[in-house]
């Protein structure tokens, strides 16, 4: 699965901390040794591949480093600090929020018109047509970057198609900045902006739309009155989702973005391999931690105002 | 989705210019799947359209290319592994979660897919920080271990989906007849989940398969999978082998879709 295996869960996993059916358990509660030996396994995977290496990265961030891989053991805020006292790291923050907003906002509209179709559709092609819009979320991130390099590059499909219908004089610059980037993204993000709407159309209703049309509102006024608002938590959550991962995602900007677009993921790399400053890599690893946790938590804020889940 | 009964038919909401608007903004989806079919039969030797002709040189290449068999082995050694390791700890707490009551329920599911909401990078680099001073980076069981926390969520997920849609009444009636609780598992809920589990371990093995992030922290210099592999090979050339590999990948992908959507239904799977 493409994007950084990040998945469309992370919103799921935001909204239902606990989902369990309201089915009844008349086995539960049998013996305890036993629930423990199932649990055990699972719980010392988790912990050694996702909790250790967590807790390891952010103590790390309180280190101080030199790059070349020295380590200086110590407790200081030094090292957080510098990133926010640096203008080129507030504007490297700045740029991955404002790439991660443009994305979600375009990604929420191109998405939003399939999304509705399928929910909608009575096409006995249904089926397909919904596996068709997912199944890009099956091939890798970088199969499709690379897709959009040729496609978006110097002497690619659009430019080359543009200059021979003598559109333009000379090739538009398309890759190697933030506009490739965010072409590049709002596609790979529709899979997972789909799948969010989809399940968050549940209350979108056609027969209260028919009754708002027989009742002579305009076909703009159903759908501003009735079928916006009803489809609002789908967007919703399907913004927040597309959000949260372009801010995160490293390999589209670095391949569509050739070293010259620089975001948190790309700077984080860079400092890990390149410099070897793992204590700074760390403190920018909590800064991005620190973003995401904003961002899910103004997400389940909103959510609750508009009364669903 | 349950559809309601509809008695007369339903008036038709797709008026032509919604349908075109539809069908662009699919062709934007599927936009660099089909340019990626197209280049890798292309004979211009640069990624440069049109194409002057058609060829299937760069598939005849790939073979040749040692990188890619390299990558593509080590990506299905970690996935395969992996996966297996996944399923034996993630579908037991499945059944722990669902099966059982007990007090820090509530908490231990929602820790179980906590890996979701940590952005992978940051995660990867947490892995290079533990595995460094061990010695262990650039080896097997680095890439298999990162794999393990990304996965375990879906498994648990799709497990835990099967386990709350079936029945428990055939699980009691083996447990009164005197079977024991391995053999209940064994003969009657394995049986039962099996779609969810499968499903679980399909798309831990492809989210393995496919992680560039992860694999390339870890494991760069010393055992590159196939994204890494094909990462750099982008990053550095763009000719039409890497087209060919791709066509292969999505083929590949397209037969995972096949087998998910019998087992137990994409979207479900997938959410």
């Amino acid at each position: 699965m493409s994007v950084d295996t990040q998945s469309f869960t992370a919103v799921e996993a935001a909204q239902h901390p606990a989902g369990r059916g309201p089915q009844e358990k008349r086995t539960a509660s049998r013996n305890r040794v036993t629930y423990w030996a199932l649990l055990v396994p699972g719980l010392l995977g988790l912990l050694v591949s996702f909790v250790f290496p967590l807790v390891y990265m952010i103590r790390m961030a309180f280190n101080e480093g030199e790059g070349n891989g020295i380590v200086r053991q110590t407790f200081t805020f030094s090292t957080i600090a510098k990133p926010l006292l640096d203008p080129y790291y507030w504007k490297v923050t700045y740029d991955t929020f404002a790439m991660g907003l443009t994305v979600a906002v375009l990604c929420v509209l191109v998405s939003y018109p399939i999304a509705l179709f399928l929910v909608r559709t009575t096409s006995k092609w249904k089926g397909l047509l919904l596996a068709l819009a997912l199944a890009p979320l099956l091939t890798s991130a970088v199969v499709r970057t690379y897709g959009w390099m040729v496609i978006l590059g110097y002497d690619g499909l659009i430019n080359s198609t543009l200059v021979d219908a003598g559109l333009i004089a000379r090739p538009l610059q398309l890759t190697n900045n933030m506009t490739g980037v965010i072409i590049g993204l709002v596609e790979i993000f529709m899979p997972y902006a789909i799948l969010a709407m989809i399940s968050g159309f549940g209350r979108v209703n056609s027969q209260l739309e028919e009754a708002a049309s027989s009742l002579g509102a305009s076909k703009a006024r159903v759908f501003t009155r009735i079928t916006l608002p009803l489809s609002l938590p789908g967007v919703v959550t399907a913004f927040l989702l597309v959000f949260v991962l372009s801010i995160s995602t490293f390999i589209t900007p670095r391949l569509l973005g050739g070293g010259v677009v620089q975001v948190l993921a790309t700077e984080i790399y860079d400092q890990t391999t390149g410099l070897l400053n793992w204590p700074f890599a760390a403190a920018l690893s909590v800064i991005l931690l620190l973003l995401f946790g904003a961002i899910i938590f103004a997400y389940q804020g909103v959510i609750k105002k508009l009364g669903v889940n | 989705m349950s559809q309601p009964i509809v008695f007369k038919k339903r008036v038709s909401f797709v008026k032509p210019a919604y349908g075109f608007l539809v069908a662009a903004l699919y062709f934007f989806l599927l936009a660099p799947l089909l340019i990626v079919f197209v280049i890798s039969f292309s004979s211009n030797q640069y990624l440069s359209f049109p194409p002057d002709g058609f060829t299937l040189k760069w598939y005849q290449l790939l073979p040749q290319e040692t990188t890619f068999i390299d990558g593509l082995q080590t990506s299905l050694i970690t996935a395969s592994i992996s996966t297996v390791i996944v399923l034996f700890i993630g579908v037991p707490a499945a059944l722990a979660l669902d099966r059982y009551d007990f007090r820090s329920k509530a908490l231990l599911s929602s820790f179980f897919l906590s890996p979701l909401l940590v952005p992978t990078i940051v995660l990867a680099l947490g892995l290079v920080l533990i595995l460094g001073p061990l010695g262990l980076t650039n080896t097997y069981v680095s890439i298999i271990l990162g794999h393990i926390g990304i996965t375990i969520p879906y498994v648990i997920r799709t497990t835990l989906m099967s386990l709350n849609t079936s029945d428990t009444s055939c699980e009691e009636a083996a447990r009164v007849l005197g079977a024991d609780g391995l053999t209940v598992f064994r003969r009657i809920t394995l049986p039962i989940i099996a779609p969810g589990v499968l499903a679980g371990g399909v798309i831990a093995f492809i989210v393995s398969f496919d992680e560039a992030v992860i694999s390339l922290f870890v494991a760069e210099s010393g055992r590159p999978t196939l994204p890494v592999q094909v990462l750099r090979y982008v990053e550095n050339s763009a000719d039409g082998v890497v087209a060919a590999l791709s066509v292969i990948l999505i083929l590949f992908s397209l037969v995972v879709v096949v087998i998910v959507e019998r087992a137990m239904g994409l979207r479900k799977a997938l959410r």
